[in-house]
């Protein structure tokens, strides 16, 4: 079994990815109660090792982390690669020249 | 290294007005702008059961494939993290961030028609190319690296699989025996056709076909897969450093999509049972 750490701390963060995703009324969206509820039965167990409780948090543990690397994949994208192309006054500015005004429309 | 220390110049916000010199194409665009991103165009997203399985909602439309056909997905796991996905989306709907969609219209389309044994084929050939079967030579200290991670990824597989799979420096890789691709190939014919897809997704990810095995039995995490699948790459950055808007741009999609293939084959493969216990008194 993957090393995953407290089922806690994993329901926490994926709880709070959540309410990143859905924002205002993330309470009544049917992923937060979807997961809540799945936590909650498969707290109870006698054994040992569930295995079904393994799974869950396996589970919770892969879509915590396609929620987060979706946000920072999103973050890093708005920052570097989303600022589109330069207009053709930025080219030029860039090397210190500026277009040329011509009356009629051209430039 | 420049480029690692200090980040990169801020490109100032072209002013609205510029827009009407730009070079004007027959559209009336400019020439390489990007096609217009589709806006959020429902208000509410959910949930419905029909007779193949449970569809989304998008207000009151239905959603669709590419295809045209009902988006119907068979576990409600699944099409309540496709309504997160459609809900999450803020102002414009950037299809390259949801995943979980992509992945149920291929398997809904199947837009390269391939069948079970196609596509069981198509997985177990990545073995002869598995990225933890090749090793490198020099220098040392990377060779050191991938056989103190890798080995114990494929002497488990191999023990779980009872399977010989071993390693090559060779540029022809290692030589897999018949047997093991045999054994391969009917234990992904114990899958349904939907997770054969998302299995085949992860294995193209990560481009190895024992880590992604590993993966979906859940021996490694996916973060650890990831990290496995691009050895190499990690020892290049922490020797020569880290670029963030390349390195770890291709780091979260990479994980991205690979956690999306993961939870798509295990949704499609559950089945879930509460087995209530009578107290004992």
């Amino acid at each position: 079994m993957a090393a995953l750490g407290a089922p806690l701390r994993t329901l926490r963060a994926l709880l709070r990815e959540l309410r990143h995703a859905a924002g205002r009324s993330y309470r009544d969206s049917p992923a937060y109660r979807h997961v809540l509820a799945a936590f909650r039965a498969h707290r109870v167990t006698s054994e040992k090792l569930c295995r079904a409780q393994q799974e869950l948090h396996f589970q919770a543990a892969t879509y915590l982390c396609l929620l987060r690397s979706i946000r920072e994949h999103e973050t890093l994208h708005r920052e570097y690669h989303g600022r589109g192309e330069r207009s053709p006054q930025e080219v030029a500015g860039l090397v210190g020249f500026r277009l040329p005004q011509q009356p009629g429309g051209k430039g | 290294l420049w480029w690692a220390h200090s980040p990169p110049a801020r490109l100032p916000r072209p002013p609205p007005a510029a827009a009407e010199s730009c070079p004007v194409g027959p559209c009336g665009r400019r020439a390489y702008a990007p096609p217009a991103e589709r806006k959020r165009f429902y208000q509410n997203v959910s949930i419905s059961q029909g007779e193949g399985g449970f569809e989304i909602n998008l207000d009151h439309r239905k959603l669709k494939t590419p295809q045209a056909k009902l988006f119907t997905v068979p576990s409600e796991a699944l099409a309540i993290a496709v309504a997160t996905e459609w809900d999450s989306q803020k102002d414009t709907i950037k299809f390259y961030t949801m995943h979980l969609t992509t992945l149920c219209n291929t398997a809904l389309d199947n837009p390269t028609q391939r069948n079970k044994t196609q596509l069981i084929r198509a997985a177990v050939k990545f073995l002869e190319t598995d990225t933890v079967c090749y090793r490198v030579e020099e220098p040392p200290a990377l060779a050191e690296l991938q056989k103190n991670e890798w080995d114990p990824v494929v002497e488990w597989v191999e023990k779980r699989y009872n399977v010989t799979i071993g390693s090559s420096t060779s540029i022809l890789g290692p030589s897999i025996p018949a047997s093991t691709k045999e054994t391969f190939v009917s234990h992904l014919a114990s899958y349904n056709m939907w997770a054969l897809q998302g299995i085949e997704f992860v294995i193209t990810q990560l481009k190895s076909l024992i880590l992604s095995m590993s993966l979906i039995d859940r021996h490694i995490t996916v973060e650890k897969a990831v990290l496995l699948s691009r050895l190499e790459e990690e020892y290049q950055i922490r020797r020569w450093g880290n670029v963030e808007w390349a390195h770890d741009y291709d780091l979260c999609e990479l994980r991205a999509r690979t956690a999306a293939g993961t939870l798509f084959v295990h949704l499609c493969s559950e089945s879930s049972t509460v087995k209530h216990k009578l107290l004992q008194d």
